[in-house]
């Protein structure tokens, strides 16, 4: 069973949702992100989503089109990414770890050389947010022959009868943007989340992740009941962005800052929905 | 899988190369195509069926004519430039007139086709990215001709070095958003319209303005451009009882050189040249030369020649023009360019300012300084070639908008 399958069974299991969190890979320089990688699992992270830095994010919001430009600052490479995560391997062999990103800089690299590159250092999946179903034959198999999982998006705009054709084509878990519009800046409501998710369960038996918008420990609790886990991007990038210097370098507030919001979103997860929330 | 030569050419294109793309909206195979997030692949789809109803309807086709007659002011001239001619001393030199179009390029012809798209499709709000402005200018035009809600975006490099257009956009009702990521030039308004786009899904027309981004659109945006071939064709036979030898257009999207290109594409004796701006030159690293200096790569929805670094991340482009000043360029040409069917090559800053002031001396017409980098190779290639040699270059606008640069780079202060 891949790591990921086996994350998402055994918190099942426990009968609660996965906090997933994100970090953009060398943001704001190689150390730090890294030193944020290997302290995740312990503040609370189930699965940690891996951003790669690229210099045209154009579905993604002000925040994390300011770390890509930090982490390219910081000379992040695809090769430095895969590093990383090889390094964080060393010590954590069941967190795991998906790569978020656009397609470029993996056509660069190469998609068979890639696939079999990633895997090899550790990752489990893939979101590669510019490559529909209708254009991912370049990388499909080669993914599939490295035992990575290619983790699809749907979104509120994806029709019943495209939900069935994109999700024939994903695996590991479905992603579900909670909102029409870039990372980082509406919020869905609850009352949206819970209309949307019996559509996407009748068509994949793939456990559904929430992203897009999540802020709050509140929120993040409330996907992950609703759905079977919820990924927080913008707002922790956002906390992380707070704590550096005039030049843009990291200082001694920055770990222990992000880290502590990642420690109250998972407590709250754990805790699961507060009880004057069940109803709303 | 990713080698492009082996993607060259596919036999449903081996009679003719005007059939492209396929229903992938790949070009040979392999450019071209609809790479953009989820979010945005139910409106991708949606256009593409909307825009191919449309091309169904007679009615359709019916309304865009009578708006590109009495509005765009259509068919242009194609101009016998016979001073630079005898100057030049060489080819015989016409000249496809788009800068005589409403709003002064050949904007908008795409415009015009994509704003009754919008139209039929119930949209209310229009996006658009624009480089010179004249995109966003033509944009913002038919959006007060038909009361729509118009946003431009536009790097805020450009804001600066195109301020008349960016006032003109204003006065037709626009709103005109500066973009200052990146370098805030074409490029960065691309990514902030896609975001938009993503944002607004309900009620908002992305209205792309040039030959690229995610299928349908560089065959769309080539449809409504390849009125500029038609007509040049015609008219040539008319002129001279016979077609160009030679077809120059300038290259940044790639727009107009598509238009003038297409409908000429199975006629093998006339050859399609298409000139990028190659900045401070092709190898001083500051270029817009996409398919000479660059490689195929992903971007904006669609894979095509692409600006970038080893790591696959995009370069900022450099020209004189803010419309030139693009790292990608359009599939169809990626494609065009690995087949051999058309030859692109580059000129310079410094040549399209000569350029520009030899067709201003010797024609009368003050050319927009995107053009000018065809007339810098046509003047180029002209004398090289016998005096029976038919030449078009493609006028696609006009320069008021670049005196400002020019006088800048001349050292007149205005």
């Amino acid at each position: 069973m891949s790591r990921i399958a086996a994350r998402f069974k055994s918190l099942a299991a426990e009968g609660r949702g996965a906090l997933i969190p994100y970090l953009e890979a060398y943001d704001p320089d190689l150390e730090t992100s890294l030193a944020l990688l290997k302290a995740m699992p312990a503040a609370g992270a189930d699965l940690i989503e891996v951003g790669m830095p690229f210099s045209d994010p154009s579905a993604d919001g002000p925040v994390i089109q300011a770390a890509a430009r930090r982490g390219l600052k910081a000379g992040a490479t695809l090769p430095g990414v895969l590093a990383m995560v090889a390094e964080f391997r060393k010590e954590n062999a069941e967190t795991p770890v998906i790569l978020m990103g656009y397609l470029n800089p993996i056509e660069a690299y190469g998609y068979d050389r890639f696939c079999t590159d990633a895997a090899k250092a550790g990752v489990d999946g893939l979101i590669i947010v510019d490559l529909p179903p209708e254009e991912a034959d370049v990388i499909e198999k080669p993914a599939e022959e490295a035992g990575l999982d290619i983790i699809r998006l749907v979104a509120p705009t994806t029709s019943d009868e495209r939900l069935r054709y994109v999700l024939s084509h994903a695996s590991g878990f479905v992603y579900y943007v909670s909102i029409t519009g870039i990372t980082g800046t509406r919020t869905a409501s609850k009352h949206d989340l819970k209309e949307a998710l019996p559509r996407l369960r009748a068509a994949t038996d793939l456990p559904v992740a929430i992203g897009f918008g999540i802020r709050s420990p509140e929120q993040a609790a409330t996907a992950a009941s609703i759905a079977d886990g919820a990924v927080v991007a913008s707002v922790l990038l956002a906390t992380l962005a707070e704590t550096l210097d005039a030049d843009g370098k990291a200082t001694a507030e920055t770990l222990p800052r992000v880290l502590e919001q990642i420690r109250a979103l998972a407590a709250a997860v754990r805790a699961g929905v507060p009880a004057a929330d069940q109803t709303a | 899988m990713a080698d492009p030569v082996e993607h060259g050419i596919t036999a449903n294109q081996a009679n003719s190369l005007r059939h492209g793309p396929d229903e992938r909206g790949h070009f040979g195979g392999w450019y071209g195509g609809r790479f953009v997030a989820e979010t945005l692949m139910p409106l991708v789809l949606e256009l593409e069926q909307a825009y191919n109803a449309a091309k169904a309807d007679p009615s359709f086709q019916k309304e865009l004519d009578f708006y590109l007659r009495d509005y765009v002011g259509r068919p242009s001239p194609l101009w016998f430039a016979r001073r630079m001619t005898e100057e030049l001393g060489g080819a015989k030199i016409y000249m496809k007139r788009e800068e005589l179009n409403h709003t002064g390029s050949h904007k908008l012809n795409n415009v015009m086709g994509q704003i009754l798209l919008a139209r039929r499709m119930g949209r209310t709000r229009i996006v658009a990215e624009t480089g010179a402005g004249q995109h966003g200018v033509a944009t913002a035009t038919v959006c007060a001709l038909f009361g729509m809600k118009c946003v431009i975006y536009m790097g805020a490099t450009d804001v600066e070095r195109q301020s008349p257009n960016v006032f003109r956009m204003r006065l037709l009702g626009a709103e005109v958003v500066p973009v200052t990521a990146g370098a805030g030039t074409l490029k960065d308004a691309m990514n902030e319209a896609m975001r938009d786009w993503v944002a607004n899904v309900a009620d908002t027309y992305f209205l792309v303005g040039t030959v690229a981004g995610p299928h349908p659109y560089p065959a769309m945006v080539r449809d409504f451009q390849s009125v500029i071939g038609e007509e040049t064709k015609e008219q040539m036979q008319a002129a001279e009882g016979r077609l160009p030898d030679v077809v120059v257009a300038a290259i940044g999207g790639g727009s107009n050189a598509m238009g003038i290109f297409h409908p000429f594409l199975d006629d093998s004796s006339v050859g399609l040249i298409g000139v990028e701006a190659a900045g401070c030159g092709l190898d001083s690293g500051k270029t817009a030369a996409s398919i000479e200096r660059g490689r195929p790569g992903v971007l904006h929805g669609n894979r095509t020649y692409l600006l970038q670094n080893a790591d696959g991340q995009i370069d900022e482009a450099h020209s004189i023009s803010a419309g030139l000043d693009y790292p990608g360029v359009g599939p169809e040409h990626s494609w065009l360019s690995d087949i051999g069917r058309a030859e692109y090559v580059g000129a310079t800053d410094t040549e399209a300012l000569d350029a520009f002031q030899l067709c201003t001396r010797t024609e009368g017409i003050i050319p927009a300084l995107e053009s000018a980098h065809a007339i810098a190779y046509a003047a180029k290639i002209a004398p090289t070639l016998p005096k029976d040699t038919l030449l078009v270059v493609n006028i696609s606008g006009r320069g008021d908008k670049d005196i400002f640069t020019v006088a800048e780079h001349l050292g007149v202060k205005l």
